[in-house]
């Protein structure tokens, strides 16, 4: 037993061998990592395809990037940002000017805002709870459920009669949704009509429904029955058209975007003009007029002119239809046809609305007004019916259209009386650049405008829309915010007065400092505090704290704004409340970029982060919990007292009793703490005072009393064996034992699955890699001189013996194998790392035999563990777990154990045999493995080597 | 401004081809125009097609074009009894027949035989337009016929073509009318004097029309003392091969005034 079981090693010679040759590192420019930067990019004509291109050079000139070869040499993105290039150099206004010019004649841009952007806002504004009622032909299907008996009875009843034209029932007493789900039906049997190839049927149910737009009881309902029925004529629309662009396929070629008449066949043709002739003749102006606006694109297939000459016609066409409301919404169908096929005609646009506006005094009219008397509808209500139908106008005249036409259209509203409704739209409508630089005019022509029953708040809200996006002159600021400001604060119905206040937030915060915000804070608060007018106002006050955050994301002045915290005090609704305090923090997390101690902010932001712990309980979602833990992280992280440590513990400790019910907020503390420890060890240069030295076992204790809250079983281990290692860092040794010897009761309680992501997967490769670390600190914990030699690795190995592993895992004997790596590291004279300032076994042994004799009982004990393990695995199955083992074994003995002694030597050669008795050793593993050897042997005071090599046969497949 | 046109076939609408079920043969005749409009002096031409699994057997299949005149007396006009005698004695003004195929065999699959009939009139015969009226008719037809041995029946497809006649550009002169209407301009009036007071003014771009252009005007309301209800315009077919444009307005108080102008239908 004289003899050692591990070998001597001398660490830094062989660090020094096994190190790779060092070379000076190049820092040229060719690096294959790193990115291909385009550094200069030229506009050039190319000869060939007289296409623009850009040619990128790239910092790597060597390598070719593969993504521009593909692209023939031109960078989309280059490509791109050359077009941009002068226009964003000039002023935007200048740059969408000159774009125009360049094409005038094709679609609509991006800058315009689309039909179906509106349309869901119409749908949602445009309600009703008054019966409606609807004719309808027979083509319904009977898909109504659980509607009342005598309902059903009336459509079977339907379903008896014949699908022709002559069998129109009149239904009553339809409910809105009821309304919309028979409009639905209708799209639905068009579409179905058109496939089975009933194309008669399919243009009978499109009259029907524009006929439906004739109708206007229940006037309230009016634009969004518009908006419902039109998109049926649009899908119309595009049938028709797809199906005649169809006939025109020839040898299988499609026609070209910008077809030209000649170039479609007859029959296409024929087909065509058929349907024009059909919709010619039907009766009724109205759905005469919609069914031919729905296909007004197919004129492209007949004629060069066909829609400059049908657009006017159209046009003169609604002078016909007597109701206004009627006319100025199939006016608004024209123009959103009109803008879709042929944008460039901008007469018909401008003829439309000066037909409008020639009308316009219909509208106070005594027809119209007995109507709204018999269907109890207020004028300010009927007036804004108008305003989806006239901003659609307006928007399709004001796009792109120079300042002069705007002024003229200006002019000419303002000659009609300066009518609310209609300076409303044209607010809507036209651009904010154009609105914002008169808004004094505008005020002006506000105040005096004729109201007419139409809500001047309304006015107000518009206004203030558009100088949300665009600037008034500076010198107008101030007084525009205070005119408009006196009107708003006189509102007596909360809702006017919020939805005016909201969109006013943002012109304040943009243009003024936080006096200004806070005396609008402060009025927001005043009207919606009584009678908790705020309950029904959370959107638009979320909205407005989301403005001010925009605008005011210094958090030391935004709270220094008196009126703001307040202001969320009106978030009463928990769900709300949480969500305010979210934004607030990701602003804070985005924004704040030195950490903080202003304690203005931390009281707030503590407030704040307690609100959203506060909302978590039993049914809060997982997501939900990490989001609000990484918020309130975010937070933490940015707190610092600097060299106030004192303070810094204690904000830790305030927060864990605020943020208790989220771990991962737990877990941050405990890193927040530990990293405390380490920053005061680094203050002190490691010596520390009798003071640092209390502070930091303070910190220790924080966090030793912490872990044990935390449900998941790895966080906790994991902590402890941090947390241990800065215990012994910082030199409170007994505090590190107690973190380790925790950690070692803890592993028996390991479960053999663990939930990682939701889902269940085995626990053995946390654990394997939890002991190995654990192991590799191990070795510096000096040992408790009044506990046994190792009493630590002793106990850790009790633990592991008495675990239950899996049965067919060799989990404990990988484990094994790591303690033997340990407790040879543990026999060298000097260790191979050391905690500063802590004495560790080397030391305090100082290599006493008795220490030494301990380490070899301790690893023949272990050997013989390992063995009887490879002896268990003799069975058919196993094999080849076993020749793997064994090899494995073997590759810890050359690295680690002495090969001079004998039996050592005699249980390597064993254990080669071993590995490769059934054949399922790998030959070229076996092969590089003794060629190592070999290698080594020539090493000085290895020439043992040599021997052994000798001995370790190389099995032959056969 | 309106417009009014005449209305045709439904769109998409198909006739069905002449089908021999037990064989399954089919016949048919397709011109070559989509559609099928033709002029004088111009060449019909198409083709015959035949469809068929097996050989067809025949006696001969034959193309006739035909272009006839009917004329049904109204009972309005003459007596019940004139009307019931005097019905249906076409009047032929075009009738040829050729042979395209001699009796004989045509093979499986499917056959197109292609031909071509000259329109042309004989001496100061005019080629009519087509036309299909209440009590006048003028109608075109293509008839193709496979006779057959006497177990198959007799395969016969009939096809209708459209005349339209030439341009005729010497009768277009533009006649714009403007018109007034007051309760003084009317006629067959009982009480005047209970008439409501009305002007509407307006004009006709042209009552000479061109069949294929729109038909064009104003009108304008330039007063009513009662509201008006309603304003519509008809297009009126007069059965003598003439047209006549109807004005009706209607008042709210159930006034009904109506104005009526006689048009010129021409082809250009």
């Amino acid at each position: 037993h004289s003899l050692r079981h591990a070998r001597v090693r001398n660490y830094v010679s062989e660090s020094e061998v096994c190190k790779l040759e060092s070379v000076p590192l190049d820092f040229g420019d060719y690096h294959p990592l790193k990115p291909i930067t385009v550094t200069e990019s030229k506009t050039k004509k190319m000869s060939r395809k007289g296409s623009t291109s850009s040619t990128s050079s790239s910092s790597s000139s060597s390598m070719l990037d593969p993504l521009s070869s593909v692209l023939d040499g031109t960078d989309p993105l280059s490509l791109f940002a050359a077009a941009a290039d002068p226009v964003t150099t000039a002023p935007p206004m200048d740059g969408a000017r000159r774009k125009r010019d360049k094409d005038e004649s094709s679609a609509v841009g991006s800058d315009f805002e689309p039909w179906s952007g509106k349309r869901g806002e119409i749908l949602a504004r445009y309600t009703t709870t008054e019966k409606l009622s609807i004719v309808s032909g027979g083509a319904r299907k009977a898909t109504t459920t659980g509607s009342a008996v005598s309902e059903k009875v009336r459509t079977r009843l339907e379903e008896l009669d014949d699908l022709e034209e002559g069998s129109q029932k009149e239904l009553l007493n339809l409910t809105q949704q009821d309304y919309m789900n028979r409009i639905e039906e209708l799209n639905q049997s068009l579409k179905d009509a058109w496939s089975s190839d009933q194309k008669v049927k399919a243009l009978k149910i499109v009259i029907q429904c524009s006929k439906l737009l004739s109708d206007t009881t229940v006037i309230q309902f009016y634009p969004s029955k518009f908006v419902l029925i039109t998109d049926i004529l649009d899908t119309f629309g595009k049938l028709v058209y797809e199906r005649i662009l169809s006939m025109c396929v020839d040898n299988r070629v499609s026609l070209p975007d910008n077809f030209s008449p000649e170039s479609v066949n007859d029959t296409a043709k024929e087909t065509c003009l058929n349907w024009f002739f059909k919709i010619a003749s039907i009766r009724e102006l109205i759905p005469r007029f919609y069914v031919e606006a729905a296909i007004l694109k197919c004129n492209k297939f007949l004629s060069k002119t066909g829609i400059l000459e049908c657009l006017p016609r159209l046009t003169a066409m609604i002078r016909g239809i007597g109701d206004p409301l009627v006319a100025v919404y199939a006016r608004a169908y024209l123009c959103r046809v009109g803008m879709e096929v042929a944008p460039q005609l901008k007469e018909s646009l401008n003829k439309n609305f000066f037909d409008f506006l020639l009308t316009f005094k219909q509208i106070h009219g005594d027809t119209v007004q007995n109507q709204l008397v018999v269907q109890c509808v207020e004028i300010p209500v009927y007036l804004t019916l108008y305003s989806p139908a006239i901003d659609w106008i307006l928007q399709c005249i004001a796009y792109h259209a120079p300042d002069v036409l705007l002024t003229e259209m200006m002019e000419r509203c303002k000659k009609l009386g300066n009518n609310a409704l209609l300076l409303n739209s044209v607010m809507s409508a036209f651009r904010a650049e154009f609105i914002a630089a008169r808004s004094m005019d505008f005020i002006a022509m506000i105040k005096e405008c004729d109201e007419s029953g139409f809500p001047k708040h309304l006015l107000f809200r518009s206004l203030g829309l558009n100088l949300a996006l665009a600037d008034p002159p500076e010198s107008d600021r101030l007084q525009i915010l205070n005119e408009a400001w006196k009107v708003i604060t006189k509102l007596k119905n909360p809702q006017d007065y919020i939805n005016c206040a909201e969109v006013w937030v943002e012109y304040t915060c943009r243009h003024f400092t936080k006096r200004e915000v806070n005396t609008v804070l402060a009025d927001v608060i005043k009207h919606m505090t009584p009678d908790r007018a705020f309950e029904d106002a959370y959107p638009q006050l979320q909205s407005i704290i989301q403005k001010v955050i925009t605008y005011i994301y210094d958090f030391a002045l935004l709270f220094s704004v008196e009126k703001f915290l307040p202001f969320l005090d009106m978030f009463q609704k928990e769900s709300v409340r949480v969500e305010v305090c979210k934004c607030i923090m990701e602003s804070f997390i985005k924004h704040q970029q030195e950490p903080t101690k202003d304690p203005v902010i931390l009281n707030a932001l503590l407030h704040i982060c307690k609100t959203m712990h506060d909302s978590v309980n039993a049914l809060t979602l997982e997501d939900e919990k990490r989001m609000l833990a990484a918020l309130i992280n975010g937070f933490i992280k940015m707190v610092s007292f600097g060299r106030d440590f004192e303070q810094q513990l204690s904000f830790y400790v305030e927060a864990r009793s605020m943020f208790c019910n989220l771990e991962p907020v737990l877990v941050q503390l405990i890193h927040s703490v530990n990293k405390l420890a380490m920053e005061t060890r680094r203050v002190m240069k490691g010596n520390h005072s009798r003071k640092t030295a209390a502070f930091v076992r303070a910190c220790v204790a924080f966090c030793f009393i912490t872990i044990p809250s935390l449900s998941s079983i790895f966080t906790r281990l994991n902590l402890y064996l941090h947390s241990g290692q800065v215990a012994l860092a910082n030199q409170c040794l007994s505090q590190a034992d107690a973190f380790f010897k925790a950690a070692v009761s803890l592993v028996p309680e390991v479960p053999k699955m663990i939930s990682v992501d939701g889902k269940m997967r085995p626990s053995d490769a946390f654990l394997l890699e939890f002991l190995c670390n654990f192991f590799s600190t191990l070795l510096v914990v000096p040992d408790h001189p009044e506990q046994g030699v190792l009493f630590l690795v002793r106990g850790l190995l009790n633990v592991i013996q008495d675990y239950t592993w899996e049965d067919n895992s060799d989990d404990k004997v990988r484990i094994y194998t790591h303690v033997l790596h340990l407790l040879s590291a543990m026999t060298q004279e000097s260790f191979i790392y050391h905690v500063d300032k802590v004495d560790s076994n080397d030391a305090l042994y100082g290599g006493d035999s008795k220490f030494l004799a301990e380490i070899n009982k301790l690893s023949e004990t272990v050997v013989s563990q390992i063995l009887d393990h490879l002896k268990t695995l003799g069975k058919e199955e196993t094999l080849k777990r076993q020749s793997q083992l064994a090899h494995y074994f073997f590759n810890t003995i050359l690295a680690h154990g002495d090969l001079r002694n004998n039996r050592l030597n005699q249980l390597s050669v064993n254990l080669w045999n071993l590995a490769q008795k059934h054949g399922f050793a790998d030959t070229k593993t076996m092969v590089k493995t003794l060629e190592y050897i070999k290698r080594q042997s020539k090493q000085p005071e290895m020439s043992h080597l040599t021997d052994l090599a000798l001995r370790l046969p190389l099995q032959s497949r056969t | 401004m309106w417009r009014g046109r005449g209305s045709r076939a439904p769109p998409g609408s198909r006739e069905a081809v002449s089908r021999d079920g037990a064989m399954g043969t089919t016949l048919d005749v397709r011109v070559k125009r989509a559609g099928k409009v033709y002029r004088d002096g111009e060449v019909l031409s198409g083709v015959v097609v035949i469809t068929s699994k097996d050989t067809v057997q025949h006696q001969g299949i034959s193309l006739t074009m035909e272009g006839s005149v009917n004329l049904q007396l109204s009972a309005k006009n003459v007596g019940v009894f004139e009307a019931f005698c005097n019905t249906a004695k076409p009047i032929q003004i075009i009738n040829s027949t050729i042979e395209m195929v001699k009796p004989g065999k045509l093979p499986s699959g499917k056959t197109e035989i292609p031909f071509e009939f000259p329109l042309q009139m004989k001496g100061n015969k005019v080629l009519y337009e087509t036309y299909h009226g209440v009590f006048v008719n003028i109608q075109y037809t293509l008839r193709c016929d496979m006779r057959r041995s006497l177990l198959a029946k007799d395969l016969t497809k009939t096809c209708e073509f459209i005349v339209h006649s030439l341009s005729q550009k010497g009768k277009l002169l533009p006649s714009p009318v403007d018109f007034t209407i007051t309760p003084e301009t009317l006629q067959n009036v009982k009480e005047r004097a209970s008439l409501p007071k009305f002007l509407i003014r307006g004009h006709l771009n042209s009552t000479n029309c061109v069949i294929t252009q729109p038909l064009t005007g104003e009108l304008v309301v330039e007063s009513a003392e009662a509201a008006v209800k309603s304003i519509e315009l008809q297009l009126v077919r007069v059965e003598t091969c003439e047209f006549e444009v109807n004005i009706v307005v209607l008042l709210h108080d159930d006034h009904l005034i109506t104005e009526n102008f006689p048009l010129k239908l021409c082809r250009m």
